[in-house]
């Protein structure tokens, strides 16, 4: 129904968000092999150094596999918790309903910098000392709604004929769900999990709070900044971290962004 | 699959899964079980924590050791009432929050309104990819990017003197903040807007088109009202995460520029003052909540 | 029904919980004792238990020292960097402690651990180099009450005058050059409270009927006018630094021509090749006194004491002086910096008599309790919420 001209204004805007995304990620690349460790317009020179210096850093390997081991431990939790709570709500018509999606909410709607005070405060108050576990712990708690809303809205827009043929067929609810309700929202499942590992990957409010003797990724960059010694090696890291996640991303977009069930008109 | 009963399945006697057909027959139940261990992860962990720190914003600190003296007491709530300054910081951070909201609502609509109803399915992909991949990319690490063009001799003023243009020199103040804030939060206002517009069926927009609505008077009525569920979950992720960052105020914002979070922060990480770090947050609670009830209303959980 | 029953019961064993929590009150007499004071220190080293948890500045711990560290003693060190003073105090205080082994605070953190209990007495005696360091650093009064030493001196350095050469032909002399209207726009200060201390200092010589003595002991007058020379100095400030990356990069870029810095900022941006230099003006400057300080219920006590030994050594002392630009205070360490950079000795005043460290005014924690023993002067919780106040 767009006419031609719509089209091409559409377009160009498409462009331009689109140059306003990447530009900066552009720097990002282009400073990883600069050779001064200050920042500054044009780049000095080139250099390959801080690769090597990079992978030969033991504090950058360390961080990076504590990033992965938190994120993998939270968006497990994440998905256990949130696909019940979405299995539990989906089936439920009380008024608690509302109730419950605004409480899974709140982890992200309410400022990082709180739930990461409130956190410290009650591991402190409990006497639980800030380890790995307290880190898992809050980066589990706003990925649950993560996970929640994936499976929630793929649920919603499932036609529950399906589950009730399956049954009028005989099938218990064990083989419904394995057969049926799994392969329904498997992928909005698997979206549900790469956006809270993306949360959890990149998180630094929480973590300065709840992240004790350990330093996650995010937390090195944010040391490595501060003092501004070994810059570049920030960019290194991250150019590197985006290198190896392209794939993953656009297997996840096709997941769930081009993916047809999305296409299917709401079955409410 | 065999089929082995037509008729009245549902009462499976004969207990094959005896268990796991109570649940059947009683999904309250079931459903009570499942959401027990999420609910109670929230009521333990973080209720208690929320709850925990609302208590101590009544209390106050020794001023030479910085330990919590807990006596019931709301000085820390006059403090805030009190001086201007506080209230400065607060209608600072509520207006960038808003205005930034405002701008990537207005970037992402028609961006995602391409992705959802223009482009290919391939082109689809790509762009909902192109925009999950900055969220890869070190929220610290775009910041610092951002620094480097809006510095004083950055890429902005060095494009802008290249093609004969006056020097911005936007770097270090509030414009700086508006901008970088709307850099980063933008893919989270993309996504919730394309999902939206995505599930607008496309039999109403024809419908409307038949029935000789104009292009734009289809947008503004049929699609618009459609997304915008949508677009108000999108807005509580843009609000929230500018109304709570302290980060990017200390990084690119300048002499005048601090938030509520930077406030809330020195007074955690510098002088140990955490009663009056909680009374401040209260602030952002109590925005959040009112935000949430009118979002709700709108329809915005359904579209998250 | 079940939600508002569920949130009720959250909400009743919260309070009940709070309301049954220790509470702590202090007692704000004069003549306060440490509360680990009378813990017995270690009497030898023993062997090392293979892991030390380490809060320190960045570049405390830097790769190039500690590699061989870890070789020769298996203690793997682990250092969570923070960003100011204060962010020490309360990661120690965090968890109720139990995972560090050791700080390396400086003199405006020590005070508030000690008396805060967060750090428990070192024995000197272990510490190989300690009758080699400068006299001023064995006892200051930051780290050692009644004689007790609650840590080991490390490094020191001044607060400088950082300028641009471009910009100021002449250099300046005076830290008047950064509250004068005529540099506005070019002014960069550190972004935290302990910065009022230098507004003090330079008010103590420049309007000498205030009569501070001490710029960290103000009464209220003296407060509000220090208050006061900093809310107009805001005006000509475009940015204040939060970190030593900020300022360098401020400096580099040209949003900031001068302000106080650390003289680490100065050889970084040297090293860059960008026009700079710095001065300790005639008004003399702040400072830090850096101290290692061993946490009350340190895991890894035998790791912390051989780390001690081992950073108050002359060469690692010079390695770090070298690194972040700052002065050791073992005095055999002059040899081992002229080693690695000629004139650096004299450079950073490694080689200064002990009367040149009395014109440093080290970071401490301001109290209530000023020298004349009154009770008049702003604390540091003041300070902070002042800072608010002047940043806006």
């Amino acid at each position: 129904m767009e006419g031609l001209w719509t089209r091409w204004l559409l377009r160009t805007w498409v462009v331009l968000i689109l140059l306003f995304l990447f530009i900066p990620i552009l720097l990002i690349f282009l400073y990883a092999f600069n050779t001064s460790n200050i920042q500054s317009w044009p780049i000095p020179g080139l250099t390959l150094k801080w690769f090597s210096s990079t992978f030969d850093d033991a504090d950058v390997r360390t961080s990076l596999g504590l990033s992965l081991q938190v994120g993998l431990i939270a968006t497990a939790l994440a998905l256990v918790l949130g696909s019940f709570a979405a299995f539990a709500i989906h089936r439920m018509t009380w008024f608690g309903r509302e109730v419950v999606s605004l409480m899974f909410i709140l982890p992200l709607a309410l400022p990082g910098i709180i739930t990461g005070i409130s956190l410290k405060a009650f591991f402190s108050f409990d006497g639980v000392p800030l380890s790995l576990l307290t880190i898992v712990v809050g980066h589990t708690t706003f990925c649950i709604v993560v996970v929640y809303n994936n499976v929630l809205a793929r649920l919603r827009r499932t036609q529950g004929s399906l589950i009730e043929a399956a049954m009028d067929l005989g099938a218990n609810g064990f083989q419904v769900f394995r057969d049926i309700t799994l392969p329904l929202i498997s992928t909005s499942v698997v979206a549900g999990a790469m956006l809270a590992f993306a949360l959890s990957f990149d998180e630094v409010i929480v973590t300065t709070f709840t992240a004790g003797a350990q330093n996650t990724l995010p937390l090195w960059i944010f040391g490595a900044i501060r003092l501004g010694q070994r810059l570049p090696e920030v960019n290194v890291v991250v150019s590197f971290v985006i290198l190896v996640t392209i794939i993953p991303v656009v297997i996840a977009a096709r997941l769930t962004g081009g993916g047809g069930a999305a296409r299917v008109p709401a079955a409410r | 699959m065999a089929v082995k009963a037509v008729g009245r399945p549902r009462p499976k006697g004969g207990g094959a899964v005896p268990f796991a057909a109570v649940f059947w027959r009683l999904p309250w139940l079931r459903s009570l079980l499942l959401l027990t261990p999420p609910l109670a992860w929230f009521v333990v962990i973080y209720f208690a924590s929320l709850v925990l720190l609302l208590v101590t914003a009544f209390w106050t600190t020794d001023p030479f050791t910085t330990q919590i003296v807990q006596v019931w007491n709301t000085t820390n709530f006059e403090r805030i009432l009190n001086e201007p300054v506080y209230h400065d910081i607060v209608g600072r951070t509520v207006l960038l929050a808003a205005l930034v909201t405002l701008t990537d609502a207005v970037l992402a609509f028609p961006f995602a309104y391409y992705m959802a109803r223009v482009a290919s399915r391939r082109v689809q992909t790509l762009l909902f990819a192109a925009v999950l991949l900055p969220l890869w990319a070190s929220y610290l690490a775009r910041v610092y990017a951002w620094i480097l063009i809006l510095n004083h001799s950055g890429l902005l003023n060095w494009s802008l003197q290249s093609i004969g243009l006056p020097p911005a020199n936007i770097g270090y103040t509030n414009v700086a903040m508006w901008v970088v804030f709307s850099y980063i939060w933008l893919p989270f206002m993309i996504i919730p807007t394309y999902a939206a517009l995505e599930r607008v069926p496309e039999s109403l927009v024809e419908a409307s088109a038949d029935l000789g609505a104009r292009r734009w008077r289809t947008i503004r009525d049929i699609v618009l009202p459609l997304a915008l569920p949508g677009v108000v979950a999108g807005s509580i992720f843009t609000f929230s995460l500018t109304l709570g960052d302290y980060i990017t105020p200390l990084l690119v914002g300048g002499a005048g520029s601090t938030f509520i979070g930077n406030v809330v922060f020195s007074n955690i990480g510098i002088a140990n003052n955490i009663p009056f770090a909680a009374a401040l947050s209260t602030i952002p609670v109590a925005i959040m909540a009112v935000y949430l009830f009118i979002a709700q209303r709108l329809g915005a959980f359904e579209a998250l | 029904m079940k939600f508002g029953a569920v949130v009720a019961v959250a909400l009743a064993t919260g309070l009940m919980a709070t309301a049954c929590g220790s509470s702590n009150t202090s007692t704000g007499s004069k003549h306060r004792v440490p509360p680990t004071a009378s813990m017995k220190p270690l009497d030898k080293v023993g062997a090392g238990e293979g892991l030390l948890n380490l809060i320190a500045w960045e570049g405390y711990v830097d790769d190039s020292w500690k590699k061989s560290f870890e070789q020769t003693t298996g203690c793997q060190v682990h250092a969570q960097y923070a960003g100011s003073s204060d962010e020490m105090v309360s990661l120690m205080q965090s968890g109720g402690g139990g995972q560090w082994d050791m700080v390396s605070a400086s003199g405006d953190a020590d005070l508030r651990l000690i008396y805060g209990g967060d750090v428990k007495p070192m024995n000197e005696k272990l510490i190989t180099d300690w009758p080699n360091f400068q006299t001023y650093f064995k006892n200051p009064q930051y780290n050692t009450i009644d004689g007790i030493h609650y840590g080991i001196s490390l490094q020191w350095g001044p607060n400088v005058l950082l300028y641009n050469t471009n910009k100021f032909k002449i250099p300046p002399t005076s830290w008047s050059a950064v509250y004068d209207n005529s540099n506005k726009g070019l002014v960069t200060a550190y972004d935290y409270p302990i910065t009022i201390a230098d507004a003090a200092l330079y008010l103590s010589k420049s309007q000498p009927s205030l009569g501070i003595k001490d710029p960290y002991e103000l009464t209220k007058k003296q407060f509000d006018a220090t208050v006061a020379l900093l809310m107009q100095q805001r005006q000509l400030i475009k940015k204040y630094w939060p970190s030593a990356s900020e300022e360098i990069s401020m400096f580099q870029n040209g949003d900031a021509f001068i302000g106080a810095a650390w003289p680490y900022q100065t050889i970084q941006l040297k090293a860059a090749g960008a026009p700079v230099a710095d001065t300790i003006p005639s008004e003399g400057a702040t400072g830090w006194g850096d101290t290692w300080m061993l946490a009350t219920k340190a895991p890894h006590p035998n790791c912390a004491y051989l780390w001690t030994q081992y950073v108050s050594t002359a060469k690692v002392q010079a390695e770090q002086a070298l690194f972040f630009g700052e002065t050791p205070v073992n005095t055999k360490a002059c040899g081992e910096m002229e080693a690695l950079q000629a004139g650096s000795c004299a450079q950073y005043h490694a080689s200064e008599p002990g009367s040149y460290i009395d014109t440093i005014h080290f970071w401490k924690t301001p109290e209530t309790t000023c020298a004349d023993g009154s009770e008049n002067c702003i604390p540091y919780d003041q300070w902070v919420s002042a800072w608010t106040t002047i940043k806006g």
